[in-house]
């Protein structure tokens, strides 16, 4: 029977179209995110018992889920752990099954950790329960850097120099780190690989090596050097060589970090006395100054992965972590805190807040729902802070 | 017949997308975590040999950029005396560089010991006090030793004879947390640095 051609050829594109449309596996769910006036997603846990269950609670609230009865949840979260965990997440709306697993090996924790992933990965988003972070920790004065799990747990000291250190900064995608010493009684840039445990001297120029930060593709690293009598931005090669200055001026800079792109270098910058954030191009010229409503004496910034967002630390009476759009434009006030680092998720942020006697501990915060909480107690040092997220 | 046949490729069209886009399968299987984690060995050699670096132009020309400083290991082994200067540490008023007019007289009795003694050098710490944030006052910190050093290069003492370090806030003099204990750790303190095997 003949069929008409155009009738005939249109519903077979529909259907192909379909077909090709249902086979896309990566659907993107872009969520709407408004800093700190979020809603949590709501789920719902049973069946889960001690430990499991507060490390369960702890990795999902961080990313935002808050908890609730199954009448009240987008998410019903089953499972058990006698043993070996077990997880399946449930839609209570469409009733389609997310994540339904069983889990061996490691330990309780670390399953659950992958479940937690296994459940935000299923919504689209990137899981953060199985990352690291790297941060200072002192007695007094002096201190070591320390790796951890970016619950804070499994924290290990990856030095043992007994002396002032600060700022340790991951070398992207590497087990490798880029971190301020004063082990030779002068603040120099170290660089340490972690895996081979090879270190070197990266920056031991005249005056303080500060600061270092890693470009993206690690191929190069920010740093604030006063080699030529000014505290400047400069930017080297990782694999060493004369820096080039960025900057040239009396005032101090601070603080750089990178886009994602590798296209900017954004750092604390002053203009006449007042402080700001600015953006220069790693291959030189005029440094922008980004323009910041609300949001006081802005310092430490930090790019998210996703290149949407600046989180910095805005100074009033007391210091409040802020995120503002990356072109500019408002602050958002977040919580209490200092030096704030992105997870690879672009939502979570871990900080340092201050606790009194000037000690300080870490703490994660999600941007979105503003939901926060303190990474539990670490031992081995008395104060823990500058973290930096591995990404 | 037609809208016969145009319904038949329509539905085999959604039929075909919903078996695409799946029922998710009920997986039965299991993750298997690794037992050996990422473990960060915990030994952590010494430091090793210097790499070279830049020890900058000897020319004391030119604030439109500042006075180089020379390479760090040059004075590295030579010893610190924290205490002949002591009487000279300076002060800063909050979140400032700018050496104060009262002080200037204490640089000046520095300036005077270096001219007098050629072989000697100079140290300049720069500190801070716990109210701002780490690296910002690690540039702080240097900013006051450069200031100070940029006072000392003024009365006549070569930029090749003074080195800087920043302790931020990390060497308070005083450990308080009022206003009188701050005052006193915004400061710039001057080491003198001796030939090694030589006597101040």
């Amino acid at each position: 029977m003949k069929i008409s051609s155009t009738l005939g050829k249109l519903s077979i594109g529909l259907g192909l179209l379909g077909f090709a449309l249902a086979s896309h596996a990566q659907i993107e769910i872009t969520e709407r995110i408004v800093p700190g006036k979020t809603p949590p997603i709501w789920v719902s846990l049973s069946g889960f018992t001690g430990e499991a269950a507060q490390v369960l609670q702890f990795d999902l609230y961080v990313q935002g889920f808050n908890f609730t009865n199954s009448e009240g949840a987008q998410y019903l979260i089953s499972g058990s752990n006698n043993g070996n965990l077990q997880g399946r997440v449930t839609d209570r709306f469409n009733k389609s099954v997310l994540v339904s697993k069983a889990y061996s090996g490691a330990s309780v924790r670390r399953q659950v950790h992958a479940f937690a992933d296994d459940f935000v990965q299923a919504l689209g988003r990137k899981g953060i329960a199985q990352t690291k972070i790297a941060f200072k920790g002192e007695n007094g004065a002096n201190g070591e850097i320390y790796v951890a799990d970016f619950d804070g747990q499994n924290a290990q000291a990856v030095t043992r120099d007994n002396t002032i250190v600060a700022a340790p900064c991951w070398v992207p995608g590497h087990l490798a780190l880029y971190y301020v010493s004063y082990k030779l009684n002068h603040p120099d840039i170290f660089y340490q690989n972690l895996s081979s445990g090879e270190r070197r001297i990266f920056a031991r120029y005249g005056g303080s090596n500060i600061s270092p930060s890693v470009s993206p593709d690690g191929s190069e690293v920010a740093m604030i050097l006063s080699k030529d009598g000014w505290t400047d931005l400069y930017v080297g090669s990782a694999s060493g060589g004369k820096p080039t200055r960025l900057t040239k001026s009396p005032q101090d800079e601070s603080s750089p970090c990178w886009s994602p792109d590798g296209k900017w270098i954004c750092y604390a910058s002053k203009e006449r006395e007042r402080r700001s954030l600015s953006k220069i191009s790693p291959a030189g010229g005029q440094p922008q100054r980004i323009p910041i409503v609300l949001g006081a004496n802005p310092t430490e910034p930090d790019w998210s992965p996703d290149g949407k967002w600046i989180a910095f630390t805005a100074q009033y009476r007391d210091f409040q972590i802020c995120v503002v759009p990356a072109e500019g434009g408002e602050a958002v006030t977040l919580t209490a805190g200092e030096d704030a680092s992105w997870a690879p998720n672009s939502r979570t942020l871990i900080l340092a807040r201050r606790v009194g006697g000037g000690r300080y501990v870490l703490s994660l915060l999600d941007v979105p729902t503003k939901q926060v909480k303190d990474v539990p107690r670490i031992s081995g040092s008395a104060s823990q802070s500058q973290p930096s997220w591995a990404r | 017949m037609k809208v016969t046949k145009f319904t038949y490729l329509l539905v085999l069209g959604m039929v075909l997308t919903m078996a695409a886009s799946g029922c998710r399968k009920k997986p039965g299987y299991v993750t298997n975590i690794p037992p050996g984690h990422t473990d960060v060995p915990t030994d952590v050699p010494p430091a090793p040999p210097l790499i070279s670096s830049s020890t900058g132009t000897n020319n004391p020309s030119s604030t439109s950029s500042g006075f180089p400083q020379v390479d760090p290991n040059q004075r590295q082994n030579w010893p610190r005396d924290a205490k002949f200067f002591a009487a000279e540490t300076a002060h800063f008023d909050f979140d400032s560089s700018v050496v104060k007019a009262a002080d200037k007289p204490k640089v000046a009795k520095v300036a005077e010991h270096l001219k007098s003694n050629p072989t000697h050098a100079v140290e300049v710490d720069g500190h801070c006090d716990e109210r701002g944030t780490e690296e910002y006052n690690r540039a702080l910190g240097e900013r006051r030793a450069l200031a100070l050093r940029e006072e000392l290069i003024s009365l006549g003492v070569d930029p090749n004879r003074i080195d800087t370090v920043s302790y931020g806030k990390d060497r308070p003099a005083e450990t308080g947390h009022d206003e009188a204990a701050w005052r006193k750790n915004r400061r710039g303190e001057f080491l003198l640095e001796t030939p090694p095997g030589t006597t101040p």
